[in-house]
């Protein structure tokens, strides 16, 4: 079991990536922008990010390299939920030390088998 | 492992509909270098697209991703900010909202305008020669064909600082194996003397033989997030031939392009000019965080805690009933139920405020629809709002909408003048309407404000006149004659507009608002505007009620339409034929209702001078309740009839008392409409006009 923080500025979205592994048995914690997620990810420790890119306040690139300045975050896997399969989004992320991605829309399944590559 | 989709759709419309209104307030604002509202209408675009696309709606999805290519353009300057192109969005709004409803209604059909808007769409962002693949979905693996099957060898040098980024060359040799048959041999020749190690590099390197029928691209796919940061070798066994190899990593990394400083820079990051939009920056400040409930679940928190103050009251008058026995505990009881009120009661207004919502979910819609009907008539309008923040119940919220664009449209369709007929009344060529809203005390004021030529009292008149509604030789007050437009069945408007001429006239406005246990009135003043003003109470779960008793039952009169209660003397009754009565009061004539007759409750309710009367106004007809007794004040929690029992004419709910007895409420606009005997009415106004015509 994991504890994982999910970041999406949509709440359709995020309760649907939060319920999908809340049924695998992971801990979920939810935050809806970069700036919120900051705020809870230095009031606990996480095995996995998921962060949307595109958020008001703090976007994911941000919100992933602060997070990388964090001694917790150090080695954490971040992954972009990102609808844009660009090179150029995918260099974004990469330079702010985000561990990978997965590319909207995905279902339930692809989300687990994803994650699998960065937890256990 | 499955997980139902369906269960999130309400929440992704609901939050949709909400990023169309963002989209569309946005928009109607929007001006070049504006980057701050660019990024929220692309963001609330690409919110939609994305949830649109994982839950199905596929439809959905392909339209706004057009619309969000137009907008990603626009925010990274390749295509211009234009009032047309604005126009444009605004109308893929009304598309996309239209979708959505289409597919949540299970309609899998598209709106017939839907594909012209999508090619304008198209062409508005195409024309810079941009990448024109949709990116809905990620399908950029490179085909690599020829290289199939067999042993392949796989060289894995990751580099010191892959741990880093928090992969972890584990998973990637775990995720090789799932391709096949592996033997891996670790090499960790690089790895140095204990002092010189650092914890936190990795220092080995793996060479892996694999048995799989894959292609190159599937190996690829497992070092897909890593590639650009480790030297990764793939070679067939037997085939192996540098050539080859190299024509795959040139197919590669077209695809996934090794890092260029000179490619073209980020554009997302708005830095330089983000310090323009300081309220944009406030707006997305205010963002909460919260939870998003059933409204049945709160529906039945509010009945409960009704329920309790219901308790709680009782509880009261026992407690009272117990004070003679003059015992301590008695005492002490006495003490912790006034502690268990004041409880009660703030634990209601708690829960009360739950229900409550800010009215800009409703004034959210007006730049739209100021701006599409001024455009429309062509005039030149400006929409000022306040008090968005303020609270009312989600009920009430959900239907005061419609009676607010009635009044808004009847503004700007007959209050606002064309801009030349302004000026040459020494206006400004602009039009001012001013929607406010603020709480005052338990009641919430809504007014609609503009600065045009007001309420035409001669063509009122005529009007009412024409229609039989006022006797033709009556003489009214501004006042009266500015009431007469929420009479039924007036209208002013000489030819039907496309606007204001929908059938319903000001008069459903007023009943919609009266419904809600509200109040409106106008104030107009020729050649400087008119002005509503809404009264509506906060909550429709709790009423300030009058208590009053019919022959042995308490009743509830709501005191919102109660004008005055007086004991009448013998000079203001006045006998009409047919044991008829007339209530003369304050210079007015007023028709007399008797409840305890009119419910059957007695033969032939008498009112003898020294009666009491409840005086009451509904719909701008005023009448005289005639009762037995006046009880007590107090706030009664309304309890549906229908729900429990069935529609009783001439009442709107029921009440439980302390006592635990039940008390009906009075449906007060009902009761006029049903029990006032025409001829009585007639009479009254007859008396009315011949007495203002004497004064």
């Amino acid at each position: 079991m994991a504890h994982i923080l999910v970041v999406d500025d949509s709440a359709s979205l995020r309760s649907m990536v939060a319920f999908t592994l809340k049924k695998e048995g992971h801990q979920v914690t939810e935050a809806s922008n970069g700036q919120e997620a900051l705020n809870k990810a230095a009031s606990g420790s996480f095995n996995l990010v998921l962060t949307d890119v595109n958020m008001p306040q703090m976007d994911g690139v941000t919100l992933c390299s602060e997070l990388r300045k964090k001694p917790a975050f150090k080695f954490t896997p971040i992954l972009m939920l990102t609808t844009e399969s660009s090179p150029e989004m995918k260099q974004r992320g990469k330079a702010a030390g985000a561990t990978g991605w997965l590319v909207k829309p995905f279902n339930p399944d692809t989300l687990l088998s994803t994650i699998k590559r960065v937890i256990r | 492992m499955s997980v139902d989709l369906a269960q999130f759709i309400p929440v992704f419309l609901e939050e949709s509909y909400e990023g169309l209104q963002v989209m569309e307030t946005a928009l109607l604002t929007l001006t070049p270098g504006d980057d701050e509202t660019i990024d929220e209408v692309f963001r609330a675009a690409h919110s939609i697209k994305g949830g649109a696309g994982t839950f199905g709606f596929t439809a959905v999805a392909e339209f706004t991703h057009e619309a969000e290519t137009l907008l990603d353009a626009m925010r990274n300057g390749s295509v211009e900010v234009t009032p047309e192109r604005n126009q444009l969005l605004l109308k893929s709004a009304d598309i996309i909202r239209d979708l959505l409803e289409r597919a949540a209604a299970g309609d899998q059909s598209t709106p017939p305008e839907a594909d012209a808007l999508a090619e304008q769409l198209h062409l508005a962002h195409a024309s810079p020669a941009q990448s024109p693949a949709p990116a809905v979905n990620d399908t950029d693996v490179p085909a690599a064909e020829d290289s199939t099957g067999g042993i392949w060898t796989i060289r894995l040098e990751p580099g010191p600082d892959l741990l880093m980024t928090g992969n972890d060359p584990l998973f990637l040799l775990q995720a090789l194996a799932e391709l096949g048959p592996v033997s891996t041999q670790a090499d960790a020749a690089s790895l140095p003397d204990w002092s010189a190690l650092d914890p936190e590099a990795l220092y080995l390197n793996w060479t892996i033989e694999l048995h799989s029928d894959c292609d190159e691209a599937a190996i690829r796919e497992v070092f897909e997030w890593v590639e650009d940061d480790v030297v990764l070798t793939i070679e067939r066994q037997g085939t192996a031939s540098a050539a080859g190899d190299n024509s795959d990593e040139a197919a590669t990394s077209e695809a996934i392009p090794a890092p260029d400083p000179e490619s073209k820079p980020a554009t997302t990051d708005t830095g330089p000019a983000q310090p323009e939009g300081p309220q944009n920056r406030a707006r997305s400040a205010v963002r909460e965080s919260s939870i998003r409930v059933d409204t049945g679940k709160v529906d039945s928190l509010v009945d409960r805690v009704g329920e309790l103050v219901i308790t709680q009251a009782m509880l009261l008058e026992v407690s009272q009933a117990l004070a003679e026995l003059e015992h301590p505990a008695v005492e002490a009881l006495q003490e912790g139920l006034l502690q268990l009120e004041r409880n009660t009661r703030e634990l209601q207004e708690d829960v009360m405020r739950i229900r409550m919502l800010p009215i800009s979910s409703v004034f959210n819609r007006f730049p739209r629809l100021v701006h599409d009907v001024s455009q429309q008539l062509g005039k030149q309008v400006e929409l000022h709002l306040e008090g968005a923040h303020t609270e009312l119940d989600k009920t009430v919220l959900e239907k005061i909408g419609d009676p607010l664009v009635h009044l808004v449209r009847n503004g700007l369709d007959h209050g606002l003048e064309p801009p030349e007929e302004r000026e040459a009344a020494g206006k400004s060529a602009s039009g001012n309407i001013w929607l406010s809203a603020c709480q005052q005390g338990g009641n919430i004021l809504i007014e609609i404000r503009d600065d045009g030529r007001g309420l035409n009292r001669e063509r009122i008149l005529a009007k009412a006149m024409e229609r039989g509604l006022v006797e033709p030789a009556a003489q009214l007050t501004d006042q009266a004659i500015d009431e007469l437009i929420f009479m039924p069945g007036f209208s002013t408007a000489e030819q039907v507009s496309d606007l204001s001429g929908r059938g319903v006239g000001m008069d459903v406005v007023r009943r919609n608002i009266e419904s809600l246990g509200g109040h409106i009135d106008v104030l107009s003043s020729p050649g400087t505007g008119s002005c509503f003003t809404i009264r509506l109470p906060l909550t429709l779960a709790i009423m300030d009620g009058q208590l009053v008793r019919l022959n042995q039952d308490p009743y509830v009169i709501p005191l919102i339409s109660i004008v005055e209660t007086l004991q009448t003397t013998p000079e203001m009754l006045v006998s009409l034929a047919g044991n008829r009565c007339l209530l003369h009061f304050r210079d007015e004539y007023l028709p007399l209702i008797k409840l305890a007759s009119s419910f059957g409750l007695t033969s032939e309710q008498v009112l003898e001078p020294g009666g009491i009367v409840v005086v009451v106004e509904s719909g701008g007809q005023k009448a005289g309740l005639v009762v037995d007794e006046l009880m007590g004040q107090q706030q009664t929690v309304i309890k549906s009839l229908e729900k429990n029992y069935r529609r009783v004419p001439g009442l709107s709910g029921a009440t439980i008392l302390g006592d635990g007895s039940v008390a009906l409420i009075l449906d007060i606009a009902g009761l006029i409409n049903r029990n006032v005997d025409p001829d009585a009415a007639l009479i009254a106004r007859q008396r009315n006009e011949q007495h203002e015509v004497q004064a």
